[in-house]
């Protein structure tokens, strides 16, 4: 019986992945060909989604995108045995794009069934929490301290700092809190490793618990991502069943659980104190810090909150060790992180990689420039509080200092492309009305700031005193930068001062027409 | 399918979900579930179920943009209107899916078939411009897509 992968990722179901698998499933009981369908995570080879893959003696032979009208022809050409077709790709892990990452984290992502145990153990699951339970609680967090790994969640905190804090602070009950709130525009990697990989992120919580001396664990999913929420529940399940979560974690004698908890679409509560009051049935108001949510977290209790795809690195920094993981990466960027390219690039995708890749070499090589095919003018990186960066920066090194160091951000690894249609003065303009709609409005600069920057960039294109009030949305940016209380008011004025800085033609137009 | 709001049916989502620690955002997750919607009678039967205020329920109802006080037409159409999906032509199919319903984001169309909500990204960044269509994904949507998904909807 010949085997074949169709992703059930939503990006693949997005572009018609489960009519795909509909179709060859239809074709096949036609032809009374005997085919096994395995259903897994995506690639992240996106731009060739639905992409399927045939397991063959040479390994997996890729096809895409691959449409329900080609579902003849490729059983017609011998796919099955790997045959030659237009859509062809080769042997998957030969595709340059993935060809050239260094998948640690996402190793296993589009390879495995997403909700099977057996497969995740086959693929080298579970071995970072044998040996983390060889190494002891002390030994894991010296560990993590060790490999430099920092928070991807956007911050860049290091984890290993956080969990050290959180294990020695007194409390009844301590808590590990998963931010699978992956609101940022660009962003998708937590996604794809929930629905792709998801005992991944459970073993990375069980040994933050175990680390930290935490029995109980929340995953505080945003409620945009239905099809993750069904893995997850799932996963959560069949974890429970195989004792990776429970009573005594696989005969350990550690205890933990973990609940999901479904947000309700606030982009603020993607903020650690903010998620920590949703959790506990409130409105996402941000609290100030002091007190951190390691000394005082979930229900005043000692709380680790770390995003997804910082959870997801830990098995295997554990696993390899601390000097494996630490030697990828840059000055003091270690290990890898997942760069999810997006909007108007032609090879939109999740590319692992080392830090330290320029800004230049991921959007041109990696994406290969814009979809439309017209020069790329803008990205956006780090989400819509991460700056918008102009060709002049693209020699900029993927690292959190270098990209601080242009007043940008590289944030939960989003980079968003656009081409020389965009206007900034419209993006800046969404940036404030963005802020607006999601401020939590605890904090006056944020609250108030956001509107009045909205209403004042919207004067600046309507050609409105336009010196005067850029000196005024300057000013403004100041006081959000500085006042505000959480990174929501704080950051944006990042894109709004890149846009203004970076491509002030655009800010002027209205004026000069 | 969603029911129509009775005060016991209220009671008892909420009695199945009022043991969960912190169970004010579960329980209103259940309250749409079954209902389309938050109603504003279920205000006074969750604050008693939680020792909590009316206010503080209202507060949390209206913090979070995924509530509805009216429950939605047939369809609900989430169409993302941030960064990655404007950079491929979001705003053009914003305004083609407003005109073709009649209807302005967070508007139900007359024939009560398809409500229009904008969403913050997907996840979906890499097949924009993308939309949810009852929970269901779709990406790389182009204006006529969008317009037969629609026509499809109202049917």
């Amino acid at each position: 019986m010949t085997r074949i992968y169709i992703p059930c990722d939503s990006g693949a179901l997005a572009v018609g992945a489960d009519e795909v698998a509909a179709a060859f499933e239809s074709a096949a009981r036609r032809r009374q060909i005997p085919l096994d369908i395995v259903r897994t995570g995506s690639r992240g080879l996106y731009w060739l989604e639905p992409m399927l893959e045939v397991e063959t003696a040479k390994g997996r032979i890729a096809y895409g995108p691959v449409a329900i009208a080609d579902v003849e022809s490729l059983l017609d050409s011998g796919i099955l045995s790997g045959g030659v077709h237009r859509l062809r790709l080769g042997v998957a892990e030969e595709i340059p794009f993935l060809k050239r990452q260094t998948r640690l984290t996402f190793a296993r992502c589009g390879i495995v069934q997403p909700l099977s145990i057996e497969d995740y153990r086959a693929h080298g699951g579970t071995a970072g929490l044998r040996r983390a339970l060889a190494m002891g609680p002390a030994g894991i967090v010296e560990e993590i301290v060790q490999s430099g790994l920092r928070g991807r969640g956007g911050a860049g905190f290091p984890t290993g700092i956080k969990w050290k804090t959180a294990r020695e602070a007194e409390g009844a009950q301590k808590y590990i809190v998963c931010n699978a709130d992956e609101g940022d525009s660009g962003t998708y990697a937590d996604r794809m490793i929930m629905e792709g990989d998801p005992f991944l992120l459970i073993e990375g919580m069980v040994i933050a618990g175990i680390a930290v001396g935490a029995t109980r664990g929340y995953i505080y999913l945003r409620s945009e991502y239905p099809h993750a929420r069904r893995i997850l529940v799932a996963a959560i399940a069949a974890a429970q069943r195989a004792n990776l979560l429970g009573k005594s974690v696989a005969g350990s004698g550690f205890d933990f659980g973990i609940e999901l908890c479904v947000g309700a679409g606030a982009y603020v509560c993607g903020e650690e104190t903010s998620l920590l009051e949703s959790l506990e049935g409130r409105r996402g108001m941000v609290r100030a810090k002091p007190p951190l949510p390691a000394h005082h977290g979930l229900f005043g209790m000692p709380t680790v909150v770390n995003n997804v795809i910082s959870l997801a690195s830990v098995p295997s920094i554990v696993e390899r060790g601390a000097t494996f993981y630490r030697d990828f990466g840059m000055g003091r960027s270690r290990g890898t992180m997942p760069i999810q390219l997006g909007g108007n690039v032609r090879h939109p995708g999740l590319f692992e990689a080392g830090f330290g890749l320029t800004l230049g070499e991921i959007v041109d090589d990696i994406g290969g420039g814009t979809a439309s095919g017209r020069p790329v003018r803008a990205v956006q990186v780090g989400g819509p509080l991460g700056a918008y960066f102009p060709r002049a920066l693209f020699d900029t090194p993927f690292d959190y200092e270098a990209f601080a160091a242009h007043d940008g951000m590289i944030g939960h690894g989003g980079v968003v492309v656009f081409d020389d249609t965009v206007d900034m003065a419209r993006q800046a303009h969404f940036a404030m009305e963005f802020c607006a709609l999601e401020s939590c409005g605890k904090c006056t600069p944020c609250r108030i700031g956001a509107v009045r920057g909205a209403e004042t960039i919207a004067r600046i294109r309507k050609g409105e005193r336009i010196a005067e009030n850029l000196m005024l949305v300057e000013d403004l940016c100041n006081t959000m930068k500085y006042g505000s209380l959480c990174a929501l008011g704080g950051a944006v004025p990042y894109p709004v001062m890149s846009a203004i800085r970076h491509f002030p033609e655009d800010f002027r137009r209205v004026a000069a027409e | 399918m969603t029911e129509p709001w009775t005060k016991d049916r209220g009671l008892e989502v909420i009695r199945a979900h009022q043991h969960i620690e912190a169970a004010t955002l579960p329980i209103l997750h259940a309250l749409q579930d079954a209902f389309g919607c938050v109603p504003e009678e279920a205000i006074p039967l969750i604050a008693d179920a939680l020792n909590i205020s009316r206010a503080e329920v209202h507060g949390v109802i209206s913090f979070y943009h995924e509530f509805r006080s009216k429950p939605p037409g047939r369809h609900v159409l989430k169409l993302c209107r941030a960064e990655a999906c404007q950079a491929m032509g979001g705003d053009i199919l914003a305004t083609a899916a407003e005109a073709k319903l009649s209807v302005h984001f967070g508007e139900t169309s007359p024939d009560g078939a398809v409500t229009l909500e904008p969403v913050y990204c997907l996840g979906l960044c890499a097949c924009a411009p993308s939309a949810l269509l009852d929970g269901k994904p779709l990406g790389r949507l182009d204006r006529e897509r969008l317009e037969r998904i629609i026509e499809g909807a109202a049917r």
